[in-house]
């Protein structure tokens, strides 16, 4: 099959002082799907998810070989501006951190720092995403509280609307709704599924039921290797290695 | 079992006595500067300069040392304020977590922080001299400054480790510089940590004596000039506990409940203006 693609990772590796977080990594992430990295906890996915918008850099003692092209674009070369690389890409973590200012503030926080300054185009793109994050009906008359009074539900669809606010092509999640009840998880998982049209959604989980309902195209790393990667039905239903076998039967986690 | 239980009461009661020790000597303090100062405590005290023979006795307050110390206080605080903020950002932000030079600033700020006052007075004299300065309001700024620049810092220290990475982290994904990050996101999240920081700091150097014995000297008139002499309160209080007159004794006393309501004003303040900024903080 052919993708087209933005982010292309070759022979990545990634050492936390002796230990190797990724061994040897070499993939092409298709474009405008959502894509599931799977894998045991501590197998290395927030690492490599962490490692497309050089969020890894602020960790001691880390050092990384290979290759992570962007657009053509090799992030790790010392010339690459990083504030660049990483606008192209919002981010959700695990819980949700709201920046402490109003909602307003928190989603026209991308776009002042890149220069914008307009009332009335801030005032448009805040409504805007706050619209594409589902957020806007329960939000829009209290634009001006502060981020940190409303609930959690609805604090980590404000930080996708603030990762969106920047224009990203690439939305990063970090096991996006394990601090969610179930019911915000699903207006995550069904944002998600909304704006796969016109982004690529990487999403790290452990939850595999969760992979099977979002992902189009599945990563499984195991212990800091890639094992298998593929379009999502291949994975589930006819995986190569045994490896992803017995992960997806659960024999293994 | 029953040995237990006493055990338990007996440890139980030191910890109670440990803590009526502390609530008691500050309730001691001020009972007493406030019992000894109360005959000479008058309006005159906070609205009037000390007259010719003030020190004898006569006619007079002590206005100067009012007013030089608040002048003081905030000039040291501010001076103060602009180092701290930068190293602690950098400390912070900029460098490792795990990083050699941090941890040795942090050491070199400790040490300072124990270093006492007189021997800052003693080196502020010292540069005083060698920038051609007399002692002035200025030289004063200067000592003080540098006697509550290391609590200032090690206190906001402690305030900006505590915020959590994942918060900066999110304002790093979005594509800001760290210089961004920390102006708009960390210093707004530290800044009830920051204010109390600040007002523990000039509380600190608002009372201190011996930094500003050699440095700032005494007057008897109101500040109105960087470079000549400003009184403060704490060598108010010396100079006026120091003088074999009763009356004058007791203004000591009342100089002394002067100071302490002030600082008492700035703990009050420092609590009501946490709770306000305390509004977009995350948790």
């Amino acid at each position: 099959m052919e993708f087209k693609t933005h982010i292309s990772v070759q022979n990545l590796n990634v050492f936390y002082g002796k230990e190797q977080a990724l061994r040897n990594i070499t993939i092409d992430i298709p474009d405008k799907k959502i894509i599931a990295i799977i894998g045991p906890s501590g197998c290395g996915k927030t690492t490599l998810l962490k490692s497309f918008n050089r969020l890894i850099d602020s960790v001691d003692d880390i050092r990384v070989s290979g290759r992570v092209l962007v657009d053509g674009e090799d992030i790790f070369d010392p010339k690459t501006e990083v504030t660049h690389i990483r606008k192209k890409m919002g981010l959700l973590s695990q819980s949700p951190y709201p920046l402490p200012m109003s909602i307003y503030d928190n989603v026209a926080y991308g776009p002042r720092i890149h220069g914008l300054r307009d009332k009335k185009e801030l005032d448009r793109i805040v409504e805007h995403y706050l619209k594409e994050s589902g957020l806007w009906d329960e939000v829009k008359d209290r634009l001006h509280t502060p981020a940190s009074r409303i609930s959690v539900g609805q604090q980590q669809r404000l930080c996708l609307a603030r990762g969106l606010a920047v224009e990203p092509e690439i939305i990063l999640a970090d096991e996006p709704t394990s601090a969610l009840d179930p019911r915000s998880s699903q207006r995550i998982e069904q944002s998600f599924l909304k704006l796969k049209e016109q982004y690529t959604i990487i999403i790290v989980t452990h939850i595999l039921r969760q992979a099977r309902r979002l992902a189009d195209y599945v990563v499984f790393l195991y212990c800091g290797e890639l094992i298998e990667h593929g379009p999502a039905e291949d994975i589930f239903e006819n995986p190569k290695e045994e490896m992803t076998k017995e992960y997806i039967k659960g024999v293994i986690s | 079992m029953d040995k237990r239980k006493i055990e338990e009461n007996i440890f139980k009661i030191l910890m109670i006595f440990s803590t009526s020790i502390v609530v008691g000597s500050l309730i001691l303090i001020l009972v007493t500067i406030f019992l000894k100062g109360f005959p000479a405590l008058n309006l005159d005290m906070l609205i009037k300069t000390p007259k010719g023979g003030y020190y004898l006795g006569k006619e007079g307050g002590i206005l100067n040392a009012i007013l030089g110390s608040i002048v003081l206080g905030i000039g040291a605080t501010f001076l103060a304020l602009l180092i701290s903020l930068p190293l602690v950002f950098y400390l912070n932000l900029y460098l490792k977590k795990n990083s050699r030079f941090a941890l040795l600033v942090r050491f070199l700020l400790d040490v300072l922080w124990g270093i006492p006052s007189i021997v800052y007075g003693a080196f502020g004299f010292i540069v005083m001299i060698f920038l051609g300065l007399q002692a002035s309001l200025l030289a004063g700024i200067i000592t003080v400054a540098l006697l509550i620049l290391p609590i200032m810092s090690r206190s906001i220290d402690e305030v900006l480790k505590m915020i959590p990475f994942e918060l900066k982290e999110a304002s790093y994904a979005l594509g800001a510089t760290k210089l961004e990050t920390a102006l708009k996101v960390v210093f707004r999240q530290a800044l009830p940590g920051i204010l109390t920081s600040i007002l523990i700091a000039f509380g600190r150097g608002i009372g201190d004596a011996a930094s500003v014995l050699f440095t700032a000297g005494f007057t008897d008139s109101l500040p109105h000039s960087l470079f000549r002499p400003v009184a403060t309160l704490p060598l108010a209080i010396f100079f006026q506990l120091g003088t074999p007159f009763p009356e004058v004794q007791e203004r000591g006393y009342a100089s002394a409940f002067i100071l302490t309501i002030i600082i008492l004003i700035i703990s009050i303040a420092s609590r009501i203006l946490t709770r306000r900024f305390t509004r977009n903080i995350v948790k």
